[in-house]
């Protein structure tokens, strides 16, 4: 199997390749130990209101 | 969560400018977009001249809407919002984004005065011939720049998620914009070009760009403010940042293959059409677990909803968000659009996601904006807010309702036939059925205008350091909302 053929199946399962790079992007937005992370994320733009963004822990 | 972080100085001044020119470009979209509305109904109000005819006014209205009001609202409050995400100021400095702001004002006076004298290359939402394509093309790749830049030298480690939508927004539009106008001018100092596309491609590529400038302007951009605004003024984060991101992948992947709905029942090949529906429709899952996202991050603080109109703003354009995306996919089934297509349904879908959910979130940042950027305690007046809101809602709901009954009474009335198999209705006679429904749209037009009227006097109010005495909104438990 030449360079050409691989590219050319490459190509060809484009819609696997983004398939399943779509899945791999929801396995690590949904995977538990990421939890945390996206949490304090979701916060830091409060981080430039005058109390730190101390009150908007409740959700 | 650390405290007492050192604030940089931010460049806000030429956001300031972009609010200015958010609110005047607004007034002057809308206006357009009525008398527009009274020439459908009252033919004679085209003024038997060219330059100010249904056809040449049209483009005038969709661009000074999407592009001017849309456009400067978007460019500011995505300075605005990168750099208090990033604690950093622009990069380029004042100098490189007043360069934005102003090469962008140019070229909507550029593209709008060719509309008027008749330049025009004949392509919807990208009506302006090649010079001004070129123009807008180097004032895009700077505000990229300016954007991209400001990330890169940021101090947050993590890149807020309005971030990646304002991102996907300027790097799709740049593209979109830069396959769609491939033509070669006739003259060197001519106004006339051709398209290099020909044909049904040359239809394709106008709809791959049509419709992702709905999907990457009118959404993706406008999310990134829904993901910053709503959170801030409802002081509260997103329901789930997990989901927003989920939200933006899923967009970002299917929203560029929907385009040829809009060419169903054409010369474009059969299985194009059927891939652009089944992608249309898949993004009901995206659309609908964004909107669910925006909405839900009031949950536990729904009272907020009575004591703060801004929120109601902002709150209820995701409502409508919700409900176009809906309309959208539905409309972009082939039995449907069957019906549909080249009926003022389309144009009543447009609008509510136009008016109901663009214009409606863009007048929530604006009130969230302005006191902010104005360095004011809070805005002049939040009872005007709330008229305002009322106003504006009015409005929607006359226009939207109007164009559903003319426009399935249109396509109906199109494909009824007699005993004989001959059609039932001429053409005439289903133009002469729309017209209470145009003069009840043009009504809804002038409720939604006066409601930003109302505004721009609050806004200027505001901006001048005044507060109306006036009482508050509502009974509120808490009484702590007027200052957001």
């Amino acid at each position: 199997m030449d360079f050409a053929t691989i590219v050319e199946m490459a190509k060809s399962s484009w819609v696997l390749w983004l398939m399943a790079l779509f899945i791999f992007i929801v396995f690590w937005a949904f995977r538990p130990k990421n939890k945390k992370r996206f949490e304090e994320d979701a916060k830091m733009i409060f981080k430039d209101d005058e109390n730190g963004g101390a009150n908007h822990g409740g959700n | 969560m650390n405290q007492a972080i050192a604030m940089p100085t931010y460049d806000d001044e030429v956001v300031k400018k972009f609010v200015i020119a958010a609110s005047f470009w607004g007034i002057v979209g809308f206006l357009v977009g009525i008398t527009i509305a009274f020439q459908l109904a009252y033919p004679i109000l085209n003024l038997d001249l060219e330059w100010t005819s249904f056809g040449r006014l049209r483009p005038v209205h969709t661009s000074a809407v999407i592009f001017a009001f849309g456009g400067n609202i978007l460019i500011g409050s995505s300075l605005y919002i990168v750099q208090r995400t990033c604690r950093v100021p622009l990069f380029g400095g004042p100098k490189l984004a007043n360069m934005v702001f102003w090469g962008y004002q140019i070229f909507i006076v550029l593209a709008a005065s060719g509309y008027v004298l008749g330049v025009t290359q004949s392509k919807e939402y990208a009506e302006p011939e090649w010079y001004t394509d070129i123009w807008l093309t180097v004032i895009w790749v700077m505000y990229l720049v300016v954007f991209a830049g400001t990330l890169i030298k940021r101090k947050e480690s993590h890149i807020y998620v309005a971030n990646w939508f304002f991102l996907a927004f300027i790097i799709t539009v740049a593209l979109l914009h830069i396959g769609n106008n491939v033509a070669l001018p006739v003259s060197w100092f001519g106004a006339k070009s051709y398209i290099a596309w020909a044909g049904v491609r040359d239809a394709m590529t106008q709809w791959w760009y049509g419709h992702n400038a709905v999907g990457f302007f009118l959404t993706a951009g406008f999310l990134g403010m829904m993901y910053y605004f709503i959170p801030k003024q409802a002081q509260r984060p997103v329901y789930s940042y997990r989901l927003s991101v989920i939200h933006f992948w899923a967009i970002t992947f299917l929203y560029i293959w929907a385009g040829p709905h809009h060419l169903h029942y054409t010369a474009l090949p059969d299985w194009a059409q059927t891939l652009g529906m089944t992608f249309s429709i898949m993004l009901w899952m995206p659309s609908w677990g964004g909107m669910i996202n925006g909405i839900m991050t009031l949950s536990g603080a729904w009272d907020k909803l009575r004591t703060d109109p801004v929120l109601r703003f902002l709150v209820t354009s995701v409502g409508f968000y919700g409900m176009s995306t809906f309309e959208g996919p539905l409309m972009a089934i082939k039995v449907v659009n069957s019906l549909s297509h080249y009926t003022d349904w389309t144009i009543g879908h447009v609008h509510s996601g136009a008016l109901g959910w663009n214009a409606l979130v863009s007048f929530g940042a604006l009130y969230y904006l302005v006191p902010k950027l104005w360095n004011r305690e809070r805005l002049y007046s939040l009872r005007l807010v709330n008229l305002h809101f009322w106003f504006a809602t009015m409005g929607i709901v006359l226009y939207i309702t109007a164009m559903w009954i003319s426009g399935i009474m249109q396509g109906l009335m199109w494909r009824t036939y007699d005993s004989l198999g001959f059609l039932q209705y001429s053409f005439i006679e289903s133009v002469e059925a729309m017209h209470p429904y145009y003069v009840i749209r043009a009504v809804g037009g002038v409720l939604f205008l006066v409601g930003a009227i109302i505004m721009v006097y609050n806004l200027w109010m505001t901006a001048k350091g005044r507060t109306r005495d006036e009482a508050p909104i509502a009974l509120a438990p808490s009484a702590s909302s007027a200052g957001n």
